[in-house]
């Protein structure tokens, strides 16, 4: 399922990032790739940005960006 | 002896500034070339037991591989410059994080020392770090510092010295996956049997460069007669990788295996003590602060108090300085007898440089507020809320942080604006930082909302005028996205840092930093201008105006009202006649539709040079001679009989809207690429303002009347 598909609370685990190289370096420097554990902290009025936390780091992104990165829930 | 040159890098908000300030600050030494500007790299010098240190910060990056303009001058650095060791900062309490960075500052193969900064941090949410154990892991020197209680900062320093001194690297023993280092084994096997050697890299280190296929190497490589042997290990070897990996993308495959070292250093050498679950302050904050409701009301909260505290703390300190200048330039009158050059002195100089001095109270405050913001991590908040809400208008949460510096001053605003990856995000954020008024545009709002509005409204008008500049900056973003800048938006990804207690030295050197570049300003750009508006204001002098009123004064046989009056008619006469009248004259028709008269028109054209001119040209074109005495509010007196509030609303908009100031505009062509887009720049700031300044004009009159 995807990363936007996610309630506030949900815990996942990233099977893939399906964004282009960019993006992907960008998220990977964050900490966030293949594997990564994660949980949705809260999310904006309207879904348009969430937060997610991953190994103690809060991140921010757009439900866009969300929607391209594929979970497995947990 | 030559002086060890070390670099700083590290992710952002790790702390590297405290760090820097902890460093130079416990070394007593002189900090220089400190520009404050954090997007650019900075040096400093100093010495510590006696041996030359300088210091190269690089701009925050979460990765030297990436493609904005900061990771780029990073990047640049650390590869092509000289230095001797990288002082590669982490936080402690994010190391996982953190040590990505460090992975790939290895790759560079120069000396390095890790300092784990935030160490008290660490201690406080049950951290215990295996300092050793990373040590022998990565190879390099493994310091647990703190900027904040100065912790290890001498043994800091005193590692990088011995390391510096220290002619090689240790190995680092970092293991990849399982497939990785099957096929590292392997192709290191081959290259010991064939001893080749190639630099000083060890077999295993060739190993892995030719599998996560560093270009460099393969440049290199491409010459040798072994390459024909090596290539079908090669092929093999990245097979197996791709099927482990699931994917044929070769920097996927690093950042996987990074990922993987990182996580594995971490849990091999963190232990949490405290329990897990407990709810942590950030937490707890953030709840509020960013809560889904209450989030955006209580950003619009703050910054409502913070130009309302701007504006009524800011009045108390201005009195003393307006008293001050006022005592200052009656002691000038009375000393310098000369009068051509006590008019210089008196109405050219102290009045131009001292209406821009009144304002340091209120640009200390503002700035002061904005630093609060910034160093706590409620910035980065603020994206996250209002990303929804600017892109719809084509911009991205983090033109945010660029567009609220923008209320300080453009210059550091077009800079920051160098953190948005693409260009065309960047352009249009940097078109429209202009909107945001500036720090030196509020004299002149204080000045014009003062005189025309009661004094309890004037918080809340200021407060509408930089809100509204605000809003029509988001609707021309959004026509610039629609009409010049069309395509592809940048992806919003952001970290949100943990909430900090703002450290007293930053804020400290921030507000000072630009407090001081305020009147270095006026000390010398300002003082140079008003020299020349007061020549431009006095001369030429004409000697028909000045006989005609002499006799006329004659004529008026001693009655008091008429002579004043006289004198009054005089002095405007005289300023006509002036070159800077004369400019003014010839440039009003253009502003005519817009109510403004010659005077206005001057102040405008010398707000180009910077925007606090505004306010001493019209002080040296009304403060003309004797009227700077202990009425405090001589200019307002002024301007209160000479104009009404439409005039006074259309200007306010014009000076919110037209091109910012010399220094701001010649940093904006930098930024943006070019000189064309300053014309750009001016034509789009220029018609706008014309229009809405017209429009104001055209419908306060009929309010008003």
């Amino acid at each position: 399922m995807k990363l936007s598909e996610l309630r506030k609370g949900d815990k996942a685990i990233i099977q893939k990032i399906n964004t282009d190289e960019a993006l992907r370096s960008r998220l990977n420097s964050f900490g966030v790739g293949r594997g990564s554990e994660l949980s949705i902290e809260r999310c904006s009025l309207a879904r348009q940005t969430v937060e997610i936390l991953v190994d103690g780091t809060y991140i921010g992104l757009r439900a866009k960006e969300a929607s391209h990165i594929e979970v497995e829930k947990l | 002896m030559d002086a060890i040159k070390v670099v700083l890098a590290g992710q952002p908000n790790v702390g590297k500034s405290m760090l820097i300030n902890a460093i130079t600050h416990s070394n007593a030494m002189h900090v220089g070339n400190f520009s404050g500007v954090t997007v650019d790299k900075t040096e400093i010098c100093f010495e510590h037991y006696c041996h030359q240190f300088e210091l190269v910060d690089l701009p925050g990056t979460y990765s030297i591989r990436g493609y904005s303009q900061e990771e780029k001058v990073a990047r640049d650095y650390l590869i092509h410059e000289n230095y001797d060791v990288i002082l590669n900062v982490l936080d402690s309490t994010h190391l996982q994080r953190n040590l990505l960075l460090t992975l790939e500052l290895l790759k560079l193969n120069k000396k390095m020392v890790l300092a784990l900064n935030m160490a008290d941090e660490a201690e406080k949410e049950g951290l215990k770090i295996d300092v050793a154990q990373i040590e022998k892991i990565i190879g390099v020197p493994v310091i647990l510092v703190s900027a904040n209680t100065n912790m290890g900062i001498d043994d800091l320093l005193h590692r990088v010295h011995e390391v510096a001194d220290h002619p090689y690297r240790d190995n680092s023993n970092i293991l990849y996956s399982n497939a990785f280092e099957e096929e590292i084994i392997k192709i290191s096997q081959f290259l010991k049997e064939r001893k080749f050697r190639l630099r000083d890299l060890t077999y295993r280190e060739m190993a892995i460069r030719i599998l996560i296929e560093d270009k460099e190497l393969y440049k290199e490589l491409h010459d040798e007669p072994i390459m024909i042997e090596l290539q079908p290990l090669i092929i093999k070897a990245l097979h197996h990788l791709y099927t482990h990996h699931d994917t044929k993308n070769i920097s996927e495959i690093k950042a996987n295996e990074y990922l993987a070292i990182a996580r594995g250093i971490r849990m091999e050498t963190v232990k949490c003590q405290l329990n897990k679950g407990k709810k942590c302050t950030t937490k707890q904050i953030d709840d509020i602060m960013i809560n889904k409701y209450l989030g955006v009301p209580i950003f619009f909260g703050l910054m409502w108090g913070l130009f309302q505290l701007t504006f009524s703390l800011g009045e108390v300190p201005m009195g003393w300085i307006e008293s001050l200048i006022a005592w200052f330039s009656g002691e000038l009158n009375q000393l310098i007898t000369h009068p051509a050059a006590r008019s210089l002195i008196v109405d050219g100089i102290v009045a131009g440089v001292g209406a821009v001095l009144l304002f340091l109270p209120n640009i200390i405050i503002l700035f002061l507020g904005i630093a609060l913001l910034e160093t706590t991590g409620y910035m980065s908040r603020v994206s996250f809320l209002l990303d929804g809400f600017f892109h719809k208008f084509g911009l991205h949460g983090k033109s945010f942080i660029p567009l609220v510096t923008g209320f300080g001053c453009s210059v550091p605003a077009y800079m920051a604006a160098r953190t948005l990856k693409s260009e065309k995000d960047r352009l249009i954020t940097l078109f429209i930082i202009g909107f945001m008024s500036c720090g030196a545009k509020l004299p002149v709002y204080v000045l014009f909302v003062g005189t025309f509005f009661p004094t309890h409204d004037a918080g809340t008008i200021l407060f509408l005028i930089y809100i509204s500049g605000a809003i029509l900056g988001l609707v021309m973003a959004k026509a610039l996205r629609v009409f010049v800048f069309k395509g592809e938006d940048e992806p919003f990804v952001m970290e949100m840092p943990k909430y900090r207690m703002p450290s007293f030295s930053l804020i400290w050197h921030t507000v000072s930093s630009k407090a001081w570049s305020y009147l270095r300003k006026a000390g010398t750009f300002i003082l140079a201008a008003s020299m020349v508006i007061w020549y431009a204001s006095n001369y030429p002098k004409s000697e028909a105006i000045a006989n005609s009123y002499q006799t006329k004064i004659v004529q008026a046989n001693g009655n008091e009202a008429v002579i004043t009056q006289l004198k009054i008619d005089e002095k405007r006469e005289a300023l006509e006649y002036s070159y800077l009248g004369r400019i003014g004259k010839v440039s009003e028709p253009l502003f005519a539709p817009l109510g403004f008269d010659w005077q206005m028109t001057v102040a405008l054209e010398t707000g180009l040079a910077a925007k606090e001119v505004v306010v001493s040209t019209l002080g040296v074109l009304y403060a003309v001679g004797d009227s700077v005495d202990e009425e405090s509010s001589a200019l307002r007196q002024v301007l209160f009989e000479e104009y009404k509030q439409p005039e006074a609303l259309a200007f306010i908009v014009f000076i919110m809207i037209y091109l910012p100031c010399f220094a701001a505009s010649m940093v904006f062509a930098k930024e943006a690429g070019g000189y064309k887009y300053l014309l750009y720049l001016f034509i789009f700031t220029t018609v706008t303002a014309w229009i809405l300044s017209f429009v104001t004009y055209r419908v306060s009159l009929g309010i008003f009347s």
